[in-house]
C-alpha cells in the first residue's frame, strides 16, 4: 500500500453475480419454482386460488412459531417444547371456555400461558446455564404431561363460535386469504424488519456468531436469549389460539410432533443450527416449499408418511450440497 | 461417606431403591421376584439403547433416529419372517443387526464424512426411516399371526430361569462396558467429547470414530427392533414412536452430559432403570399412566440441574491432589 492511499473498508461487498446466484435464498427460489412447476404438471387442481388458500391452513400455525424459533436458533439455542406448549395453552383455553369465559379472555389466556411457558424455558436455560436442548426436552415432557394428566383420554370441545370462526375464517368475506396466513405474513415482515434492519437484529446475529465477543461488546447475551424464549413461547400461544379455533377441540396429543417439523422448516430456510447465520426471507421461502410440496403431493393422493421421506431427503441433501461444494472448492 | 453422597451414581441408585421400596410398601406385590424381573425385562430395550445413545452423545453428537431405525428394522425382519417362515432365528437376528448397522452407518457417513450437524442428519433420517416402514409394508400392520412361532417365542424364552431378553441385554451391557472402559476406542470417545482439538492432536481419527459409533448404535437399534416386534407381536409405522426422546432422557438422568465427554455405563443404566421403574410402578399403585410424562419431565429437569452443578469444576481438575487442594481452599 502506498503512502498516498488511505486505509479504507468497503461499506458493502462489491457486487458479484456468482455470489448472488449461489446465495441460499436464490437456491430456495429455484427450488420453489421447481416445486410449483412439478405440482402444476402433475395435478390440474394445484394452481387453483381457493385450493392454495386452503393449503395455507396446514402450515401457517407452524410457520408462525418457526419465525421465533429462527431467532432462537440464530443465537445458538433451540426450543423443542413448542408443540407441548401448544397443548398446555389449548388446555387452559379449553378449561376457561368450559367455565363460560368469552373469546377475548381465551385469546389472552392462550398467549399468556405460552409466554409464561417460554419464560420458564428461558429462566432454566439462562439462570441455571443449562443446555437448551435438554431443558426443552424436559419441559416438553412436563407440558405434555400436564395436558395428559388433566385431560386423560378426554377432549374439550366446547368453544365459543367467535374463536372457531377466527381460526377457520378469512380476513374478508370473499377474499381467499385465511386469518392465520395473513397473520403469518404480517409477522414475517415484522420479524424480517427487526432481524435485518434494527440494532436488536444485529445483536442477535452477534450473539450467534460469538457469544463471548458479543458480551464484550456490551450486548446482554443471556437477557436477549431469555426474551427470545419468551417470544417463542408467545408465538406458540398464538399458534395454539389459531389451532384450537381451527379444529375446535383440545386433546392431549394436539400438535404432536410439530417441534421437529418446525425445526425442519427453520433449517431448510438456511438458518444454521450452529448459530449466527440465516434470513427471514430464507425461512419464508422454505415454509412455502414445504407447504406446497406437501399440498401438491397430497392432491395426487400420496400419503403423508411417504411425503415425510421426501422432506427428510430434501433436508439432508439441501444441507449437504453447500457443505460439499465448499469442501470441493477448498480442495481445488 | 461425604464422597459417597457426592457420587451421582450412588445417589441415583438410592433414589431408585427408595422408589422401589416406597411402591413396595403401598403395594407389596411390586416387591415379588416375578414383578421385579418383569420390570427389568421391560427396561431391557432402554438399557441397550441408552448405552448406544451415550456413545454418540459422548462425541458431542445426538441420534434422533434410533427409535425409527428400531421400527424400520423390526418391520423388515417381520416381513422376512412372514415371507419365509423357515428362515432360522439366528439368521433373523443377524439380519436385524446388519440392517440396523447399515441404517446407522448412513447417519455416520453424513455426520463424519460430509460434516452435517448430527441433529440435522438424524432429524432427516428419522422422517425417512418412518416413511420407509410405510413403503415397505404398504401401510399394513403385521401382527403375531404373520410371524413364525420361533420368531415370536424367543424373547419370552427362559434360560436358567432368566428371560432371554435379559441375557441379551446383559451381553450388550457387558460389551459396552468393555468398549468404554477397556478399549482405546472407547477412551477416544471421551477424548473427542472432552476436547476435539486435543483429541485430534493425540492422533485420534475423529471421523472414523464417529462413523463407527453411529454404526454401532444402529446395530443395537436393529437388534432391539427384532426383539421389540417379537416381544410385543406387532410391527407398524408408529412402533416406538417418540422413544428417541425417552432414550435421551435416560442418558440425561444418568448424568451423561449433552456437551460431550462425560458419562458412565452405571449412570446411564441407572437413568434407564429409573424411567423403567416409574413406568412399571405407576399402575401398581393405581396412579394413572398419564402421570408418567409429567414425572419424567420433572426428573429430567432436576437431573440436568444437578448434573450441571457437578460437571463444572471437576472437568478441569484431573489430578486427585489438585482436587484435594481445591477442597481445602
Amino acid at each position: 500500500m502506498s503512502d498516498t492511499q488511505r486505509y479504507h473498508v468497503l461499506d458493502r461487498a462489491p457486487f458479484n453475480l456468482a455470489s448472488y446466484l449461489l446465495r441460499w435464498e436464490s437456491i430456495l427460489v429455484m427450488l420453489l419454482v421447481a416445486v410449483i412447476i412439478i405440482n402444476t404438471a402433475i395435478s390440474p387442481y394445484f394452481l387453483d386460488i381457493y385450493n392454495l388458500s386452503d393449503a395455507t391452513f396446514n402450515f401457517s400455525e407452524k410457520a408462525i412459531i418457526a419465525l421465533a424459533m429462527a431467532l432462537l436458533i440464530i443465537t445458538r439455542e433451540i426450543d423443542l417444547s413448542v408443540a407441548a406448549n401448544i397443548a398446555v395453552c389449548s388446555l387452559v383455553m379449553g378449561l376457561l371456555s368450559q367455565m363460560g369465559y368469552g373469546t377475548p379472555i381465551l385469546v389472552m389466556a392462550g398467549l399468556a400461558v405460552g409466554a409464561t411457558a417460554g419464560a420458564a424455558n428461558g429462566a432454566l436455560v439462562t439462570k441455571f446455564r443449562l443446555p437448551s436442548i435438554v431443558v426443552t426436552i424436559g419441559t416438553m415432557s412436563l407440558f405434555r404431561g400436564i395436558a395428559q394428566v388433566v385431560l386423560g383420554d378426554q377432549a374439550l370441545t366446547k368453544y365459543p363460535s367467535a374463536l372457531t370462526s377466527f381460526g377457520q375464517g378469512y380476513i374478508w368475506p370473499g377474499v381467499p386469504i385465511p386469518n392465520s396466513f395473513a397473520l403469518f405474513l404480517i409477522l414475517a415482515c415484522m420479524f424480517g424488519f427487526v432481524l435485518h434492519r434494527t440494532v436488536i437484529g444485529r445483536q442477535i446475529f452477534a450473539i450467534g456468531h460469538n457469544p463471548t465477543a458479543a458480551r464484550f461488546s456490551g450486548i446482554k447475551v443471556e437477557k436477549t436469549r431469555f426474551w427470545l424464549f419468551v417470544l417463542t413461547g408467545l408465538m406458540a400461544g398464538l399458534a395454539a389460539v389459531l389451532l384450537t379455533g381451527r379444529i375446535g377441540s383440545t386433546r392431549p396429543n394436539i400438535a404432536l410432533g410439530w417441534e421437529l417439523e418446525i425445526v425442519t422448516m427453520v433449517i431448510l430456510g438456511g438458518i444454521s443450527i450452529a448459530g449466527g447465520t440465516g434470513t427471514i426471507l430464507g425461512l419464508v421461502l422454505s415454509v412455502f416449499i414445504l407447504g406446497l410440496t406437501i399440498f401438491g403431493l397430497s392432491l395426487v393422493n400420496i400419503p403423508g408418511i411417504e411425503i415425510a421421506i421426501l422432506i427428510g431427503l430434501l433436508l439432508i441433501i439441501s444441507i449437504a450440497i453447500p457443505i460439499m461444494t465448499a469442501k470441493w472448492r477448498g480442495r481445488t | 461417606m461425604k464422597a459417597l453422597a457426592k457420587n451421582r451414581e450412588v445417589l441415583l441408585g438410592f433414589i431408585v431403591a427408595a422408589i422401589v421400596l416406597a411402591v413396595g410398601i403401598r403395594a407389596p406385590v411390586f416387591l415379588t421376584g416375578e414383578s421385579l424381573v418383569n420390570v427389568i425385562t421391560d427396561t431391557c430395550f432402554l438399557f441397550m439403547l441408552t448405552l448406544a445413545q451415550m456413545a454418540i452423545i459422548l462425541t458431542r453428537g445426538i441420534d434422533l433416529s434410533l427409535a425409527a431405525n428400531l421400527a424400520l428394522t423390526g418391520m423388515a425382519v417381520a416381513l422376512v419372517s412372514r415371507a419365509m417362515p423357515e428362515v432360522p432365528l439366528g439368521l433373523i437376528i443377524l439380519l436385524a443387526i446388519v440392517i440396523g448397522a447399515a441404517l446407522g452407518s448412513i447417519n455416520g457417513a453424513l455426520v463424519a464424512y460430509v460434516g452435517i450437524p448430527p441433529i440435522v442428519v438424524t432429524l432427516g433420517t428419522l422422517a425417512i426411516f418412518r416413511g420407509l416402514i410405510f413403503l415397505l409394508a404398504g401401510g399394513q400392520w403385521l401382527t403375531s399371526k404373520d410371524m413364525s412361532e420361533a420368531f415370536l417365542s424367543f424373547p419370552h424364552a427362559n434360560l436358567l430361569g432368566v428371560p432371554s431378553l435379559i441375557w441379551i441385554a446383559g451381553l450388550v451391557i457387558a460389551a459396552f462396558w468393555i468398549l468404554y472402559r477397556q478399549t482405546q476406542f472407547g477412551r477416544g470417545l471421551y477424548a473427542i467429547g472432552g476436547n476435539p482439538v486435543a483429541a485430534r492432536y493425540c492422533g485420534i481419527n475423529i471421523p472414523r470414530q464417529q462413523f463407527i459409533v453411529y454404526t454401532i448404535a444402529g446395530a443395537v437399534s436393529g437388534l432391539c427392533g427384532y426383539l421389540w416386534v417379537a416381544r410385543y407381536g406387532i410391527a407398524f409405522v408408529d412402533n416406538a414412536q417418540g422413544y428417541e426422546l425417552t432414550i435421551i432422557a435416560a442418558c440425561v438422568i444418568g448424568g451423561v452430559s449433552i456437551a460431550g465427554g462425560i458419562g458412565t455405563v452405571s449412570g446411564a443404566l441407572l437413568g434407564a432403570l429409573f424411567l423403567g421403574v416409574i413406568v412399571n410402578a405407576l399402575p401398581v399403585i393405581n396412579v394413572s399412566p398419564f402421570w408418567q410424562m409429567l414425572i419424567s419431565g420433572f426428573v429430567i429437569l432436576a437431573a440436568v440441574i444437578v448434573n450441571a452443578r457437578s460437571e463444572r469444576p471437576i472437568g478441569k481438575l484431573i489430578l486427585a491432589s489438585a482436587r484435594k487442594l481445591e477442597r481445602k481452599a
